[in-house]
C-alpha cells in the first residue's frame, strides 16, 4: 500500500454527511441549531448583535468549564469542585490584592498556583484511593464552599469582594479577562474569544496529540491502558488539573468582567457542566466524548437560559428544560454506545 | 514487515530495539523465583528460561500461580524471593512500562484493548508515532493507519476499516490484532496469558499459528495455557505449576505429549482413580480401561 490514506474497495465511498452522523456532537449540533432557530423565530432580541452578545457571554464561561468537565469525563471521572473552584479562585485573588495589597499579577498567579493544588490533590486522592472521584470531589466542592464562605467572612468581613476596580494594574488584567469588542454593534466579551481558543485548544489535545489517545484509554478501559504502557497516574492527575486550571480561568474572567466576586459564585453549576458534556455527547462511563459537542451543550445552555428571558417565560422552567436534555442526551449516548461497542 | 527503524517515536517502546538474540540464547532466565502478599505465598522456587526462537509454555490449572508468574515477567508485580535475569543481569521490572522498555510485551487474556476506541489508536496505544515538533507534536494518523492495516494483513487479518472501535472486531481478530501489536513494537520477549482459553477449535490453531510465527522470527514466547493440547505442538519447553508451586521444567526432548497431559491432570491422583474404578467397575470396564491408558 503507497497511498497514505486507506482505501479498500469494500468500502463504499462515506459521504461527508455519513461521517458527521457518527461523530459524538451530532445530537448537540442538531439541537444548536433548532434552539437557535426557535428564538430567533418566536423573539426579536434574540438573533440580533445586541442579544447575540448576552447568550454568548453566558454560555462561554460555563462552555469553557464544560470542556474541561469534558475532558475529564472522557477520562473517566467526575469533578464536582469545578463550579466552587470558579468562585474560589476569583476570591483569592480579590481578598489578597484589596485587603493584603499584593500586586494583582502576583495574586492571579497565587490563585492559579493554588487551583492546581487543588486539583492535583483531587486527583492523587482519587488515585492512591481507588474512591470513585464522586465522592472525593464531592468532599473538595464543601471543602471549597466552606473556605470560599467562612474564610472569606473571617478575612475581610464580608462574604463579597468590593474596591477590585481601584486595584493598581487592574485594567491590566481586565483587559485580558473582561474586556470586550464591539462587533457588528454587539459586545464579544473576551470570556468568548478564551471560550473559542479553549474549545480549540482541547479537540486539538482530543483527537491529534499522543495524550488525547491517553484521556480516551484511560477512560474506556484503565486496565487495559495501565498494561499497555500508558502513564494512567499522570494522565488522570493532569485531567484534574485541567479542570482546576479552567476554574482558574473562569474564576478570573468572572472577576474583571464584573469586577466583583461572591462567596457563592459558581456553587450549583458544577452539574451544569457535566450536563453540558453529556449533551455534547460524553458517555457517563467514560472513554467517548468530544470537546466541541460540550461547548455546543454550553451554547445550547447559554442560548436556552437568555431565550427564556426574551420570551417573557417564568426563569424557573431552564431547569426543567435542562432535566429533559440530560435524559434525552443519555439515552442517545447509550445507543450509541451499544451500536458502536457490538459486532457489525 | 514494514518496520522502518527511523520513525519518529518517543515512548520509548516502539524505538527498535537491537536484533534478536542468536536463537537459543536465554533472554529471561528466572531462578528460584517467588511471590508473597504478606503472610500468603502465592508462588515459590520457580525456576524456567525464556530463549530467543523458542516457546516456553507455562502450564497449570486454575489457581496455579500462571498468573502471578506473569504478573511478574510482565512488570505488574515485584518478585519477593529469587532473581529475575534479564540477559544476564539480575532484574525487578518496577512497571509494565518498564518491561515493555526491555522488549518483554505481555498479551493479557483480555488482550488489553479499549473496545471503544478505533483499531489503528488500540495498535498504537501508548507508543503513538508523532510529527512536527514542542507544542505543535500531533499523532500520524495517516501513517498509523497505514502502518496497522498492513501489519494485520501480514498477519492474515484483512479490516474493510481500522477506523472501526476494536470492540466490533471478534475475539480471534482482537487476540491477533494484540499479537501483531506486540510484535510491531519490537518485542524479544512475547507473553501469552491463555490465548487460547476463550476461542474455538478453527481460531486456537489461527493464534497457534502466530505463535509459531513469532517463534520462527526469533521472539521469545512464553506460551501459558491450562491445554496441554495446545501447548505440546508450538513447545520447545514446558513449566508445570500446581498450587503455586513448580512441577518441573523439561525440554520438549524429555517429555511426551501423553506425560504432558498425565502430569497436568495430576497423573499421581489419576491412577489411583483408575484403580478404585476397576474394584468398583470391574477390571473390563470402559471407563477404567480408558482412564488407566490415559495415565500409564
Amino acid at each position: 500500500m503507497t497511498t497514505a490514506t486507506v482505501t479498500d474497495e469494500r468500502i463504499a465511498r462515506t459521504s461527508t454527511v455519513t461521517k458527521l452522523l457518527k461523530r459524538p456532537e451530532i445530537g448537540a449540533l442538531v439541537a444548536t441549531i433548532v434552539i437557535f432557530v426557535f428564538f430567533a423565530a418566536t423573539t426579536s432580541v434574540f438573533a440580533t448583535a445586541p442579544g447575540a452578545s448576552t447568550w454568548l457571554r453566558g454560555a462561554s464561561t460555563i462552555g469553557i468549564m464544560a470542556v474541561a468537565v469534558a475532558l475529564l469525563m472522557i477520562g473517566g471521572e467526575f469533578d464536582l469542585s469545578a463550579g466552587a473552584m470558579t468562585g474560589f479562585t476569583g476570591l483569592v485573588v480579590g481578598v489578597l490584592t484589596t485587603e493584603y495589597g499584593l500586586n494583582i499579577w502576583a495574586a492571579i498567579v497565587v490563585s492559579l498556583a493554588l487551583a492546581l493544588l487543588v486539583g492535583f490533590v483531587n486527583g492523587v486522592l482519587v488515585m492512591k484511593t481507588g474512591l470513585p472521584s464522586f465522592i472525593v470531589t464531592l468532599g473538595t466542592f464543601f471543602v471549597l464552599q466552606g473556605i470560599d464562605l467562612a474564610g472569606t467572612k473571617a478575612l475581610i468581613g464580608q462574604v463579597a469582594i468590593q474596591g477590585m476596580s481601584d486595584v493598581p494594574y487592574y485594567d491590566q488584567a481586565k483587559k485580558v479577562f473582561g474586556s470586550a469588542a464591539d462587533i457588528g454593534g454587539g459586545l464579544v466579551y473576551a470570556s468568548v474569544f478564551w471560550w473559542i481558543a479553549v474549545t480549540a485548544i482541547a479537540t486539538w489535545i482530543l483527537l491529534r496529540t499522543r495524550t488525547g489517545n491517553w484521556i480516551f484509554s484511560v477512560g474506556g478501559q484503565q486496565t487495559a491502558a495501565r498494561q499497555i504502557g500508558v502513564p494512567v497516574f499522570k494522565t488522570k492527575v493532569g485531567l484534574f488539573m485541567t479542570t482546576a486550571g479552567a476554574g482558574w480561568l473562569v474564576g478570573m474572567l468572572l472577576l474583571f468582567t464584573t469586577s466583583t466576586v461572591q462567596s457563592n459564585t459558581g456553587v450549583g453549576q458544577e452539574f451544569i457542566y457535566i450536563i453540558c458534556a453529556v449533551v455534547g455527547g460524553c458517555l457517563m462511563t467514560g472513554g467517548y466524548g468530544s470537546a466541541i459537542g460540550a461547548a455546543l451543550g454550553a451554547l445550547i445552555y447559554g442560548m436556552v437560559n437568555q431565550g427564556i428571558v426574551y420570551s417573557g417565560w417564568d426563569n424557573n422552567w431552564l431547569k426543567a428544560f435542562l432535566g429533559v436534555m440530560l435524559l434525552g442526551a443519555v439515552l442517545l449516548n447509550e445507543w450509541v454506545r451499544k451500536r458502536a461497542e457490538t459486532a457489525r | 514487515m514494514s518496520k522502518t527503524s527511523n520513525q519518529s517515536t518517543d515512548g520509548g517502546t516502539a524505538t527498535v530495539l537491537t536484533a534478536p538474540a542468536a536463537n537459543g540464547t536465554a533472554v529471561i532466565e528466572v531462578k528460584d523465583i517467588g511471590k508473597r502478599y504478606g503472610n500468603i505465598i502465592a508462588l515459590s522456587d520457580v525456576s524456567t528460561s525464556v530463549r530467543a526462537g523458542e516457546v516456553t509454555c507455562v502450564l497449570g490449572d486454575n489457581g496455579a500461580g500462571k498468573s502471578t508468574f506473569i504478573k511478574i515477567l510482565a512488570g505488574a508485580h515485584e518478585h519477593s524471593d529469587g532473581s529475575l535475569l534479564i540477559d544476564g543481569e539480575a532484574t525487578t521490572l518496577s512497571s509494565p512500562r518498564a518491561a515493555l522498555e526491555l522488549g518483554i510485551a505481555t498479551v493479557y487474556q483480555d488482550l488489553a484493548v479499549v473496545p471503544l476506541m478505533p483499531v489503528w489508536r488500540n495498535f498504537f496505544l501508548g507508543s503513538e508515532i508523532t510529527k512536527g515538533v514542542g507544542p505543535f507534536k500531533k499523532l500520524d494518523v495517516d501513517e498509523m493507519k497505514r502502518i496497522t492495516k498492513d501489519e494485520l494483513a501480514a498477519m492474515g487479518i484483512d479490516l474493510r476499516d481500522v477506523e472501526q472501535p476494536i470492540g466490533t472486531l471478534s475475539g480471534g481478530e482482537r487476540q491477533c490484532v494484540a499479537i501483531a501489536r506486540a510484535v510491531y513494537f519490537g518485542a524479544r520477549v512475547l507473553i501469552l496469558d491463555e490465548p487460547t482459553a476463550a476461542l474455538g477449535v478453527k481460531q486456537s490453531g489461527v493464534v497457534l499459528k502466530y505463535i509459531a510465527k513469532a517463534r520462527d522470527r526469533g521472539l521469545g514466547v512464553v506460551f501459558i495455557t491450562h491445554n496441554p493440547h495446545h501447548a505440546y505442538p508450538v513447545g520447545d519447553r514446558f513449566m508445570l505449576l500446581r498450587r503455586g508451586k513448580s512441577m518441573g521444567d523439561f525440554p520438549k526432548a524429555e517429555m511426551t505429549l501423553e506425560e504432558l497431559t498425565s502430569m497436568m491432570a495430576g497423573g499421581a491422583e489419576l491412577e489411583s482413580l483408575a484403580h478404585e474404578l476397576e474394584k468398583t467397575m470391574g477390571p473390563d470396564s470402559e471407563v477404567a480401561q480408558t482412564l488407566k491408558a490415559d495415565v500409564t
